[in-house]
């Protein structure tokens, strides 16, 4: 019983990070790829971290690997939001099909980086 | 191990082995730095998962501690990076 949840969250997190890196080919422009590589990749990686837990069954393992989503919930968004940022300040275009731009229509600069 | 975890992790490390190739590919042809550092960020999460369908194949926990570490120096890595690009090389 528990091979079979493992196997199953074996091949979908392994499945949920190959979407995510197809994401990461066929998306438009920067922060549309970083959404397919974030949200995605958090899952998956998450799902595959669920399937040791439940593989060895142990306290010892268990709890690493919780602390493994845990931290992966916690980093991805500050490390998307950063990165997003900084490829607006950095001048990466936005596609041309994109419907909103609100830092572009403020007309002034976002603010400087904290020194 | 028995023949549902061999094959099923087999068929995961096919997988994952696919999806760093294309990853990989989104390093190498760009177009922008950001782009390359989601894709290497996106390419260290590729490779935790790795780790972890590797101690289920050895039945070595181990690996997952070195997935914590992977995972700790992989967003200190890409958090550097875009204070890089916001303030540009140092003089």
């Amino acid at each position: 019983m528990s091979d079979i949840v493992t196997s199953v969250l074996m091949l979908t997190g392994s499945l949920l990070m190959l979407l995510s890196a197809i994401g990461i080919v066929r998306m438009p422009d920067l922060y549309t790829r970083m959404h397919a590589a974030t949200k995605v990749g958090t899952v998956g990686v998450s799902a595959v971290v669920l399937a040791v837990a439940v593989h060895f069954e142990h306290m010892k393992v268990v709890a690493p690997s919780l602390l493994i989503i845990v931290f992966f919930l916690a980093t991805a968004p500050v490390a998307a939001h950063m990165i997003g940022r900084a490829g607006y300040e950095f001048g990466v275009a936005l596609w041309e099909k994109s419907v909103i731009d609100e830092w572009k229509k403020q007309k002034r600069p976002p603010s400087p980086p904290a020194a | 191990m028995n023949d549902l975890l061999e094959t099923s992790s087999y068929a995961s490390m096919v997988i994952l082995m696919i999806a760093m190739a294309l990853a990989f590919y989104r390093v190498i042809r760009g177009p922008s730095l950001p782009d390359r550092i989601i894709a290497l960020d996106l390419v260290a999460t590729v490779v935790v998962g790795i780790l972890c369908i590797h101690a289920i194949r050895t039945d070595a926990h181990v690996y997952l501690t070195a997935g914590i570490a992977l995972a700790l120096i992989a967003f200190i890595g890409t958090v550097a990076l875009a204070l890089f690009i916001r303030r540009g090389a140092p003089p």
